[in-house]
């Protein structure tokens, strides 16, 4: 199997370890990510403002050249996932946009290229199934909070890519690599997003209420798909623990990060330094360092 | 073959382009026994009901045709008038003319009506009088549902000294009116006013319940309905059985019981409840212990009067009637289709009907307002209206209309009960028009619940509590409650099987599956067809005292139906 993949500008700079892992990992289980070609930035948002075409410009001029190219297209960032295929529904959908877009970039797409993220192939073309057996590391039932944030499901309609208010696949890919899965009310919630950068007070109290909950149910560490999730509910730990001096602190690892780990990766190639809340004391205490 | 008068009515259809009815008439007169009639002004007026006479009587036609704009309204008028003329009433048919210009190829009306026109009216032709006509007309009516609607009906026929049927799918009448605590705005014990109704009607002369059964065929027209029904195997033989309610106890299949809506428990061989009309249960196969595993037979043995029967099967009945009241009420939106709120999933998140069992002195706490997940008595209570209703992009369009009400109902039931308790309602719009409803809300306001005029957008469990996220558009800031417990007001739907039951009669159902009647405004009991006729939530969300009132005009137009074939000799059942 082989998927074309776009990376995104995070997974080349601060996101080294989300990118690296899903790369290694593919290997392992089998699939290829080829990585197209030229690529640029997808747009960071989808253009909310109904007449702004240059914004659609970057994900069509994508997509466009992933139907080129021939196969399906793969993100492991939430974010591009979401202004992707969000874009691509988008050219489907409206026949006028289509036209101003195709004539602007000077490209003929027609909205036929497939966009899956990294945890669909791992579910519908690698099966959990294959993926429990092909595991090889036991993750002793780490427990682990699952964060979707929003970009992978919403707007739901758009998406469609798991049950609208109790998304599962998350938790099953945990079970398949041997993590307790934990269940809690904040997973689907905002992470405060790019609240960060001019209202950083916001974006805290954000991720301290997702990560208090999470240790509240049980979790051990919490695992996201998502560089500006991980920005926000890792790095920021640091600005809680300022405001709510007996905050814990939690580890928050990428989730191919994780399925590295059960793959059976050397460790030091999952990059766990990068990682602002050290997860390497939790997987020393497991036995997995 | 007869000969057929075709009317018709260009009431309504001059705007319509391209459509000439005169073109029309000229293409049918052409076909052999045919003659049509084009009425101006109204044909359902007076002289336009006494020119039609007089066209068919001229012309020796012995059937009719009459299409116009507004079938619905236009069939019982002309099945009366076919019957006044001493013609036979099963011999006519409307023809929706609007729906034919509606359908076909725009750029030629006329034709596409004219083809679907011959259709009929071959039909017509070839079709043999009905059997009935000559036969007498059954003065006997069969009350489909044996909630508040179908009780008040069937009281009323009984009275008037017709002979009733009254069929539930459940095993005793008492509908969901049963399951209330206590019933806004009088806040009088909803048993206590019901019981009688219930008892009145299991010891009326003149009605017969048929419980446990369900319609499985309709043949036949007003005077004259051949239905077929399927009465469920109870396992239990009701004529042996002097419900004792021995079985009951002993029975050691314990399982929550669906009238207690899941928060209370119930046997595998049950009543629906104490005051159950007709006082005899009915077994579960579902869960009882020898049909699911083949040993038990606890009520057997324990049974006084030998009464239970582990190998009856369903049995089929027919009866003839003349008219027919469908009352089959509703069933609430199940939490459990609702993502925001959990799927049903959190516990202590129950809906109305729920509350009002918790509520009921009968109920599965005696009354003491309980919450399920622990028992302890809740300090905090959010009540949430609107849940699924005058929703259009998710959920369901319209307002439930009841909501208001009981949730205000509900929550000074709470605060009457927990004296320092909170309670909050989220509400949209309170919409309490009837008598002595605003006052009763204003009331509400005075003891203490505190409104806040917005929607709640997740329920979750934490820490033992229901989080709340909700906003207040008054002020306009988020609120986040942590409850002990939340009432969901759900959206009233029609009850399960309404759609089916409706296929069955020939009569037409909306989008969301409830009744259609004749006309909203001015036909608001009957149906399309003649001697069908509707009560109470099948037909669209109301309170109880709309839902008596239309059991009692649908009971008036079975009278005045029957009263109108004074002549023909009563049948009455051999029973």
């Amino acid at each position: 199997m082989e998927y074309l993949y776009f990376p995104g500008c995070t997974l080349y700079t601060k996101a080294k370890n989300l990118d690296e892992a899903g790369r290694e990992c593919a290997k392992v289980l089998g699939f290829e990510l080829k990585e197209l070609s030229n690529w640029t930035c997808c747009g960071a948002t989808f253009p909310l403002a109904t007449d702004n075409i240059m914004a659609l410009a970057p994900p069509s001029r994508i997509l466009a050249r992933a139907k080129e190219e021939g196969s399906t297209l793969t993100t492991l960032c939430s974010v591009c996932f979401n202004v992707i295929k969000r874009t691509n529904r988008l050219i489907q959908a409206d026949q006028e946009k289509r036209e101003k877009i195709n004539t602007f970039i000077e490209m003929d797409y027609q909205g036929d290229a497939q966009i899956l993220h990294y945890l669909e192939i791992l579910k519908r073309d690698v099966g959990f199934d294959a993926l429990r057996t092909a595991a090889k590391r036991d993750l002793q039932g780490m427990k682990v909070a699952p964060f979707y944030g929003c970009m992978l499901l919403r707007p739901f309609e758009e998406m469609e890519f798991d049950d609208k208010e109790a998304p599962t696949i998350f938790e099953e890919f945990l079970e398949a690599i041997t993590c307790e899965p934990v269940d809690f009310p904040y997973k689907i919630e905002c992470c405060g997003a790019f609240q960060s950068v001019g209202a950083p007070e916001v974006a805290t109290e954000c991720a301290y209420a997702i990560l208090s909950s999470a240790l509240r149910n049980g979790a051990e560490a919490v695992t996201t798909t998502c560089p500006l999730c991980q920005f926000n509910i890792d790095s920021m730990q640091k600005e809680i623990h300022e405001k709510y001096n007996d905050f814990p602190g939690i580890p928050v690892i990428y989730f191919t990060q994780l399925l590295g780990l059960a793959l059976g990766l050397p460790v030091e190639r999952l990059d766990f330094g990068r990682n602002d809340v050290d997860p390497r004391p939790l997987l020393m205490e497991k036995g997995l360092l | 073959m007869g000969k057929v008068g075709v009317v018709l009515c260009p009431c309504e259809l001059e705007g319509v382009p391209l459509f000439n009815p005169e073109a029309l008439t000229e293409k049918l007169r052409g076909r052999k026994d045919v003659l049509p009639f084009i009425h101006h002004p109204p044909v359902c007026s007076e002289s336009g009901m006494e020119a039609i006479r007089a066209f068919l009587a001229e012309n020796g036609l012995d059937r009719a045709l009459m299409a116009c704009a507004r079938p619905e309204l236009f069939a019982p008028t002309l099945k009366k008038a076919m019957r006044g003329w001493g013609l036979d009433p099963s011999l006519s048919q409307v023809f929706d003319i609007r729906g034919a210009l509606e359908r076909g190829d725009p750029r030629d009306v006329t034709s596409n009506v004219q083809n679907l026109m011959e259709g009929r009216i071959d039909e017509l032709r070839a079709r043999v009088p009905s059997k009935t006509q000559g036969v007498s007309f059954v003065k006997r009516a069969m009350v489909i549902g044996g909630g508040i609607a179908g009780i008040t009906a069937s009281i009323d026929l009984g009275n008037a000294g017709y002979e009733v049927l009254l069929v539930d799918r459940l095993p005793s009448i008492g509908g969901r009116m049963l399951q209330l605590s206590e019933t806004f705005p009088t806040l009088d014990c909803a048993q206590c006013t019901l019981t009688p109704k219930t008892v009145e009607t299991g010891q009326h002369p003149n009605i017969r319940l048929v419980m446990y059964s369900e319609i499985e065929s309709v043949s036949g027209e007003a005077g004259n309905f051949l239905v077929t029904i399927r009465r469920k195997a109870a396992y239990v033989d009701w004529d042996k059985c002097t419900g004792c309610g021995l079985c009951q106890e002993k029975c050691p299949s314990k399982v929550p019981s669906e009238f207690e809506r899941g928060i209370g428990p119930g046997k595998a061989i049950y009543t629906l409840s104490p005051q159950a009309v007709p006082n005899k249960p009915v077994i579960n196969p579902g869960v009882c212990r020898y049909f699911t595993k083949g040993k038990c037979r606890v009520c057997e043995k324990v049974c006084p009067a030998g009464a239970i029967d582990y190998e009856q099967k369903d049995t089929l009945i027919e009866e003839r009637v003349g008219a027919i009241i469908v009352a089959t009420g509703f069933d609430l939106y199940p939490k459990e289709e609702i993502g925001e709120y959990g799927y049903g999933d959190v516990p202590d998140v129950i809906d109305g009907l729920a509350f009002e069992r918790l509520n009921s002195a009968s109920g599965p706490t005696a009354g003491e307002i309980r919450r399920p997940s622990d028992g302890r008595i809740p300090q905090e209570v959010v009540f949430i209206q609107c849940v699924a209703s005058r929703d259009p992009e998710r959920y369901m369009p319209y307002c439930s209309r009841a909501c208001c009400m009981y949730t205000a109902k509900h929550a000074r039931l709470y605060k009457h009960k927990v004296h320092d308790g909170r309670a909050y309602i989220f509400y949209m719009d309170i919409r309490s028009m009837g008598k002595g409803y605003e006052e009763f809300i204003q009331q509400g306001m005075e003891e203490g619940i505190l409104y806040l005029r917005g929607r709640v957008s997740r329920l979750f469990r934490d820490n033992g509590h229901v989080v709340v996220w909700g906003v207040d558009t008054l002020t306009g800031k988020k609120v986040e409650m942590a409850a002990d417990m939340v009432v969901l007001a759900t959206a009233m739907i029609p009850s399960g099987g309404a759609k089916e039951l409706a296929r069955k009669l020939g009569i037409k159902t909306d989008g969301h599956g409830f009744l259609t009647e004749a006309q909203w405004k001015l036909y608001p009991v009957e149906t399309a067809i003649e001697g069908i006729y509707l009560a109470g939530c099948a037909q669209g969300p109301k309170d109880i005292a709309d839902t008596v009132a239309q059991g009692n005009a649908a009971a008036s137009k079975v009278q005045a139906l029957f009263a109108q074939h004074r002549n023909s000799s009563e049948l009455r059942s051999d029973r």
